[in-house]
């Protein structure tokens, strides 16, 4: 998916672009090389970007795709999502704090900021989509919603993509609420959290960096393209597709946005909880 | 039963003989420690069948005070708060041995063991009695061994201060509490439990939440906890954060256990106290630079929780949902539970580094990972289950309340806003605690240490270690074997919600269900941690690995000052919320083009004390200072005083 995104930014830029699967690339350049530590840092600094893989492995066995199950799915298995997206960040910010820089310090205090405003609308917004179909785990929600559902409920779930979709550029650290690609100051959050890793520990990173963009997209994707044929394959090639168009979205919308204003983008959040809040509004009718 | 009480007398008497050999420190300390550890055991092993299937038992004796019988009673209730008592109090023992050796010349331990078990003895008697009198004395008893307690360093005006505001706000809430058992006490005519009818129970229960809610930390009755946690010494901090408090909930959960059926209301209001107490809570606790204070403000975040997790059980007995009731309750006693471990064993943690480093202020620390590593990594674990994350057992605790909330919006109807108001402060509260301890634990144990004390820190000795690290065992085992501790609920649940022992377990059957996907998911992420760690030593074994400094984007000279510290990191949801706040500043900012001196405090009264109570104190001492006119300082005349109350009394009851 960062292959879409960063292609579709290159066009708008009118530029060629880095191959689709450059991020494979950069992740075998990075296992094959040696690692650099800091004298400051400790055990945990080595432990963060290996909890927080296996944090986001786990939560990419909890998210469903087109229709299907997820290979891990039981009753409240949406609360363990966010819960355990919020270990990797617990971890990830423990390790930036461990460098002992202030710019590692300040990504860290901002994107425990960030993560705070956004988690409440990312549970409520699921609460509304659980609310709406009945079911209390993810695989359930997912597979129970179809076109049908928009006809009924369309209002609450615009509104719920919609949230959702700020908090997925909020988490990954896209525009406009983080810079992907400068470690200036004026955009230092997820990035400049990872400055001192290398090696191994960077190529995980940068995979769980991209294993959480899948996550919150497939979530966003089955709500939006709940389509539900019967064949396994064409639901699955479907919601394939709609990844795509979401990549694509997200490219289109950081090649035509500036970045906010670090003091408008807690507003933004808490923008992204009230539409929440009114969609929860709606389904209490 | 009589080995419970077998129990409370070892405290009594070895709690005497500390005191009686306060002339050798180390007679005295073996004896009160020893003693105290001792009747823990005895106690937790006579607790434990009581959870899990054997009837309750009781015992009735006479006692000469108006009212009052030596009526004790063990149900699964009263088994249920015993475990956190007894095993909080043997681990903060065994800490407060070693810990204590710091007053060793100036104070003598003989007092301070004294209090001690007596605390821990008053706080079994308060779980145990089933008879007003006993209760309210056992109260008291609670309350001013653990007001001696906390003034130890009685020489310090802070400590001073704090132990007096505690001893009045504890003293306000027993007025309640004391209101509350008479108007009980008026339509049954006797001060028993088991006697109590329900009438005016609307009044009972707003008594009962401002009394009890005043000991377990309710806002905006809170005011003393960030006073007295701070200046008390750390195994007693650790103490009456995770189990005395607790009594406050025992209260309340008892006193909800003779009111009969709840109205919805009651339900509501709990929610709205936990949802202002957890909110509340964790903001100042982000706004803190004292890491007792800090933990102590934690403290008010955790009742706020727990309150919650009843508050959705109470919706739902009211609404006749058994699923809610045993979730909501089920989640808000199992994080009495996990709240006494880990913050028990956060305390311990915040004690040992005030140990080891000699200051609790946090932007004075710093790099303490390297020089205390088990402080460090008992601490992490602490800050771990306290954020609420899997696969500890403070995710279990949170995801009970969830579910049980998200139970109710989806299935039920007319609960929706109150359940999706605990879902949406659950989640808030989550992500304020785990940028609040990231804050903790990094800017204390990581980095570079910011002053010399930090730079010079020694790690604890064994007794302080050992207590620290069976917690995190504890709280890592309740993470795992969740289902286990789960089912040994079953017997308290009926009693709290009044739902038949078999609706109950069906309930709590499907609610252990998707617990053992969480624990194969905590499993399988374990696994995944391990085979990522070998991987990663694979393949780093041929490759260079250097050590180096920090990467400082080429700074000539960078310093230990220039890292964040806590308030900066604190700062963006500072100001976010700085109208709850109200944090002082006080800056003096670098002038001119080489700029000598610079310096930035900011300090966070806590806002109900400044907005309710002290205009309301004020307000009581200017009525009161018009009435010095009677103080005249004469004793003749105050012996005239009581000889006219006294005729005054005599004439109304006699005439």
């Amino acid at each position: 998916m960062l292959g879409v995104i960063n292609r579709t930014k290159a066009w708008f830029a009118g530029r060629c672009g880095q191959p689709v699967l450059q991020a494979y690339y950069d992740l075998s350049k990075l296992l094959r090389k040696g690692a650099v530590y800091s004298r400051t840092t400790t055990w945990v600094f080595r432990a963060g970007p290996i909890v927080g893989l296996a944090a986001v492995l786990e939560a990419t066995a909890l998210v469903p795709l087109g229709g299907e199950p997820a290979p891990l799915a039981f009753t409240g298995d949406l609360i363990l999502l966010a819960y355990v997206l919020g270990l990797m960040r617990f971890f990830t910010v423990a390790a930036a704090l461990d460098t002992g820089s202030s710019f590692e310090g300040m990504g860290a205090s901002r994107e425990v900021t960030f993560s705070a405003l956004a988690e409440p609308a990312l549970l409520l917004g699921l609460a509304a989509v659980a609310r709406l179909t009945g079911s209390l785990s993810l695989s359930g929600m997912y597979a129970a919603m179809s076109l049908e559902t928009w006809r009924q409920a369309g209002p609450v779930l615009a509104l719920v993509t919609a949230a959702l979709m700020v908090v997925l550029l909020a988490e990954n650290a896209r525009l406009p609420v983080d810079d992907p690609n400068t470690h200036l100051e004026l955009t230092m959050i997820h990035e400049v959290m990872v400055l001192d890793h290398s090696g191994p520990d960077l190529a995980f990173i940068l995979y769980g960096a991209a294993l959480k963009l899948w996550v919150l997209a497939a979530l966003l994707v089955g709500l939006l393209l709940p389509v539900r044929t019967g064949n396994a394959w064409l639901d699955v090639g479907a919601a394939l597709g709609g990844m795509f168009a979401v990549a694509v979205a997200v490219g289109v919308v950081e090649s035509s946005m500036a970045r906010l204003r670090l003091l408008r983008v807690p507003q933004l959040l808490v923008g992204a909880g009230a539409l929440v809040a009114l969609a929860l509004i709606l389904t209490l009718r | 039963m009589t080995v419970l009480l077998v129990a409370v007398a070892v405290l009594v008497c070895s709690g005497l003989a500390a005191l009686l050999a306060s002339g050798s420190p180390r007679a005295a300390t073996a004896l009160g420690a020893g003693g105290a550890v001792v009747a823990c055991v005895i106690g937790l092993i006579a607790a434990v069948p009581f959870l899990f299937g054997t009837p309750a038992e009781s015992l009735r004796l006479a006692w000469n005070v108006p009212y009052g019988t030596f009526f004790v009673e063990v149900d699964a209730l009263s088994a249920f708060f015993l475990l956190p008592i007894f095993g909080l109090s043997a681990l903060a023992a065994v800490y407060g041995t070693e810990y204590l050796q710091a007053w060793r010349g100036r104070k003598s331990p003989g007092a301070t063991w004294f209090f001690y078990n007596f605390l821990v003895a008053s706080m079994v008697l308060v779980v145990l009695a089933r008879n007003g009198v006993l209760f309210l004395v056992a109260w008291e008893t609670m309350a001013l061994t653990s007001y001696f307690l906390v003034t130890l360093d009685h020489e310090q005006d802070s400590v001073r201060e704090a132990g007096w505001t505690y001893l009045v706000a504890s003293h306000l809430g027993t007025a309640f509490l004391l209101a509350m058992f008479v108007l009980l006490g008026r339509s049954s005519g006797s001060l028993d439990f088991d006697r109590y009818s329900s009438a005016n129970a609307s009044a009972l229960f707003l008594l009962a939440l401002v009394g009890f809610g005043t000991k377990a930390g309710f806002m905006p009755l809170h005011v003393w906890l960030p006073e007295a946690h701070p200046a008390a010494p750390s195994h007693v901090s650790a103490l009456m954060s995770g189990v005395m408090i607790k009594m406050g909930i025992y209260g309340l959960l008892r006193t909800l256990t003779f009111l009969g059926p709840p109205p919805a209301w009651w339900g509501w209001v709990l929610i709205g106290v936990g949802l202002t107490s957890g909110v509340l809570g964790v903001l100042f606790a982000l706004a803190q630079h004292d890491l007792k204070r800090l933990l102590a403000y934690h403290s008010v975040e955790n009742i706020g929780i727990i309150a919650l997790g009843l508050g959705v059980g109470l919706v739902g007995v009211s609404n006749g949902s058994p699923v809610l009731a045993v979730l909501g309750f089920g989640g808000g006693l199992l994080h009495v539970l996990n709240h006494a471990l880990f913050k028990g064993l956060l305390f311990l943690g915040a004690g040992s580094v005030l140990h080891g480093a000699g200051t609790r202020e946090i932007d004075h620390l710093g790099g303490l990972a390297k020089r205390m590593p088990w402080t460090a990594a008992t601490f992490l674990v602490g800050a771990v289950a306290i954020s609420g994350l899997p696969p500890l057992n403070g995710f279990v605790s949170e995801f009970l309340i969830y579910l049980g909330a998200f139970n109710g919006v989806t299935q039920r109807a007319g609960v929706a806003v109150p359940l999706l108001a605990a879902i949406a402060g659950l989640a808030l509260i989550g992500g304020l605690a785990a940028a609040c301890f990231t804050k903790a634990f990094g800017v204390v144990f990581l980095g570079e240490p910011r002053s010399e004390h930090a730079a010079r820190a020694h790690e604890a000795g064994a007794a302080m270690r050992w207590p620290m690290a069976l917690l995190a065992v504890g709280c890592a085992l309740i993470g795992f074997c969740a289902p286990f501790v789960v089912r040994s609920l079953a017997s308290v649940l009926p009693l709290v919600s009044g739902l038949a022992p078999e609706t109950v377990g069906e309930k709590l059957a499907d609610a252990v269900a998707p617990l053992r996907f969480v624990i194969a998911g905590s499993v399988a992420f374990l696994v995944l941690v391990a085979g990522l760690a070998w991987a990663r030593r694979r393949l780093l074994r041929g490759r260079t690995m250097a050590e180096t400094v920090t990467w400082d984007c080429g700074y000539a000279q960078p310093s230990a000052r220039m890292q964040y510290t806590a308030s900066s990191f604190a700062q963006p949801l500072t100001t976010l919320f700085a109208p709850l706040l109200r944090t002082r500043c006080k800056l003096t900012a670098p002038e001119g083009y080489f700029p000598r001196a610079a310096s930035l405090s900011t300090e966070t009264p806590d806002a109900a004390r400044v907005a309710l109570y002290e205009p309301a104190f004020s307000g009581v001492g200017w009525v009161l200072a018009r009435m010095r006119w009677l103080q005249q300082g004469r004793i003749q005349l105050y012996v005239l005083y009581i000889a006219l109350t006294l005729l005054v009394l005599l004439v109304w009851k006699l005439g």
